[in-house]
């Protein structure tokens, strides 16, 4: 099981052939508590980069991009009645999404770990 | 995904989780909750009511008033048959009736417990909370202007047209344009004019499917952004640099045959004066396209600088802001936008014309020769606010209304210099115009964070900066002091600033974190709010009589 990152925050753990899409601890902290979210419906596509969903904080409203292209497949529709998960938990009960990946060399070009915590020391 | 504010939002103020903190205490002692009487600075000395002298506790409306009772005497209605279909209201409506001196001393007590310009300096940047001069005020109330009503014969509304027209002639004249569409009624419904302006520029050259990119740099006004969407162009931001600058070669980089237009604020939201806008202004008409400036800072260069002679195209100007009109809930704003000669074709209607000798309203896009992309409002505007701009012009002249702009941009540059040691400025130690701005780099490690700062600022009498805004820089404070202020009022501003600032420097975290104490509501829990707004006020349970 690989994760791999975004320089806009996000995460995606891949599982098989699809991926859970969320938002890394570092962003929750920068976010505040969040409020609302807004997630896509079920089997929209998206390419890499799009927004895939909305995440809303006291202080900002931010959008979610695609980590990488592919169809949604699941969401976290939990998030809609106790977004404070996204705080509380963001690796786990505060996913987002699940896109089936379609193009899976995308992920090669994402961030790993590593290479995330080096970015975010950076900022 | 992440914008660079950095707002905190849990706030760690004491007893949140307590559902009586933030309630005064005679609201708290209706929940049946009589220990917060022993908080607050008036703790040592609880009085019966709750009051503190002048400082009156005052309770909502439905919890003062009682359905069973009116201050209005109504004859019952005789037995009629309603014709509403069975719409008709059923059950008691449940509005609370009060007397008329009830009803008054509500609204006077809720009035004390407000901020306004006319109690203190209201620092609140980008919003330029000036004074709003009393002649002003008089010359609204004469009734040829304040009584007329907008289907008038003209023939009998001479005057108010004629100063309409006056007022337009100012506008233009000040920023060198060629016309001007008065009717918009706020700064964001002007940018709305402007930009619709630009798009039936584009449609008339036929270029209405193929330009549709509205450049937007980071530090824009969120509502330049949104008004582009709104009509149908989509948005690319030109990223923010670390001198607080929009650069001419990054707006390069992004031109091409689709953009339609560039949305820029100068000066701009970082309180800075954009310095490439006339190469900017340039490279845009090179490239076909239009240059819509947001003109909510006019007022740090008017008699200074012409938006006309810096390329611009389309610009609104907040008349509440630049020319010292009410708002802030104070009245309605007015967003007059005037159009340069390649956008004066398309100019809504109605607007007024002197035909004859007369002045009279063009009201139907078929009157005219031009091209007026249609009608923005039903009538012809803010005639109030109309009166109130020109009785500033008038009562500054060209030479006052250039010192106001000089001195509103030195008050700013004396806040700055006067806390540039103990406050950081993003963009280095370098002149602002009228609205200085600092980041929080200097609150680091002292546990007080932008918003504790200005929720302190309450407690000593003022009413907070801009926070959080603009976005491009982490924890923003944007102080604008304006023209209004004079030195002692603006020393006694810097002083409590420098006194807050050094206490949270020592580390009285305290004084910060749980402020506001001595505003009548306490710090409000912003998530709670949030996450479970409520909405509609219910009855509170009875109290229990045991309770004493």
């Amino acid at each position: 099981m690989t994760t791999r990152y975004t320089k806009d925050h996000e995460y995606i753990r891949i599982e098989g052939d699809a991926g859970i899409v969320g938002i890394t601890d570092y962003a929750q902290a920068q976010l505040g508590d969040v409020v609302f979210v807004e997630l896509p419906s079920i089997g929209k596509t998206v390419n890499k980069g799009d927004e895939a969903a909305v995440v809303e904080s006291v202080k900002a409203a931010s959008e979610i991009y695609a980590p990488v292209s592919g169809e949604v497949v699941e969401v976290n529709s939990d998030l809609e009645a106790s977004p404070g998960a996204v705080n509380e938990d963001p690796a786990g009960r505060g996913w987002f999404l699940k896109i089936r990946v379609t193009n899976p060399s995308e992920i090669e070009g994402l961030l790993t770990e590593e290479q995330y915590q080096e970015f975010v020391k950076s900022l | 995904m992440l914008n660079r504010q950095g707002r905190p939002s849990a706030p760690q103020a004491h007893g949140v989780s307590d559902p009586a903190a933030g309630m005064g205490d005679q609201a708290a002692r209706m929940q049946g909750d009589a220990n917060t009487l022993s908080t607050g600075s008036a703790g040592s000395h609880p009085t019966f009511t709750g009051n503190k002298a002048l400082a009156q506790i005052e309770p909502l409306l439905f919890e003062i008033g009682h359905t069973d009772v009116t201050g209005v005497d109504f004859d019952e209605p005789e037995n009629f048959k309603p014709r509403l279909g069975g719409l008709e209201r059923k059950d008691e409506i449940g509005l609370p009736g009060l007397s008329e001196p009830e009803a008054m001393r509500h609204y006077v007590r809720l009035s004390q417990m407000n901020y306004g310009i006319d109690t203190g300096l209201f620092p609140l940047g980008s919003c330029t909370m000036k004074h709003n001069a009393r002649l002003n005020e008089r010359m609204a109330r004469l009734p040829g202007f304040s009584d007329v009503h907008p289907l008038q014969p003209v023939s009998t509304v001479q005057g108010a047209l004629e100063l309409m027209n006056e007022l337009g002639r100012y506008l233009v004249t000040l920023t060198n344009m060629t016309t001007v569409a008065l009717s918009p009624k706020a700064g964001a419904h002007g940018e709305l004019c402007g930009m619709m302006a630009i798009k039936a520029a584009i449609e008339a050259k036929g270029e209405g499917k193929t330009r549709n990119v509205v450049l937007v740099p980071d530090s824009a006004h969120g509502t330049n952004p949104a008004t582009a969407a709104l009509i149908g162009f989509v948005v690319k931001p030109v990223p923010a640099r670390d001198d607080g600058w929009v650069h001419v070669e990054d707006v390069k980089k992004l031109l091409g045959p689709d953009v339609a237009a560039i949305m820029l604020t100068n000066p701009n939201t970082c309180g800075l004066f954009e310095n490439q806008v006339a190469e900017i202004a340039k490279a845009i008409h090179d490239a076909g396209a239009y240059f819509y400036c947001d003109g909510a800072n006019f007022n740090a260069i008017v008699g200074k600088a012409k938006p006309g002679d810096l390329g611009v195209d389309a610009m609104h100007i907040n008349l509440h802001k630049t020319f010292s009109t009410p708002h802030g809930g104070g009245g309605p704003g007015a967003g007059p936008v005037v159009l340069s000669a390649r956008l004066a074709p398309f100019a809504p209607v109605p607007f007024v014309t002197l035909k004859d000798g007369e002045f009279t309203l063009l009201e139907h896009e078929d009157e005219t020769a031009e091209k007026p992309f249609g009608r923005m409002t039903a009538f012809h505007g803010q005639m109030g606010m109309y009166v109130r701009a020109l009785a500033y012009m008038l009562s500054h002249g060209s030479d006052g209304m250039k010192q106001a702009s000089e001195d509103a941009v030195l008050n700013a540059n004396y806040i700055r210099a006067s806390l540039a040691d103990l406050f950081s400025q993003p963009f280095g130690d370098k002149p602002c115009m009228h609205e200085v701005l600092f980041d929080d780099t200097w609150l680091k490690d002292t546990g007080v964070t932008t918003l504790d700062f200005a929720k302190a600022m309450i407690d000593e009498g003022y009413h907070p900066m801009t926070m959080y805004f603009p976005l491009v820089v982490h924890g923003a404070m944007l102080i604008e002091p304006t023209e209004s202020e004079s030195k002692a009022s603006l020393d006694l501003f810097i002083a409590t600033l420098r006194d807050l600032a050094m206490a949270a420097k020592k580390g009285d975290k305290d004084r910060f974190t749980g402020a506001p104490y001595h505003a009548p509501r306490r710090r409000l829990d912003e998530t709670r709010a949030a996450r479970s707004p409520v909405l509609k006020w219910t009855p509170p349970a009875p109290i229990a009589e045991a309770a004493e």
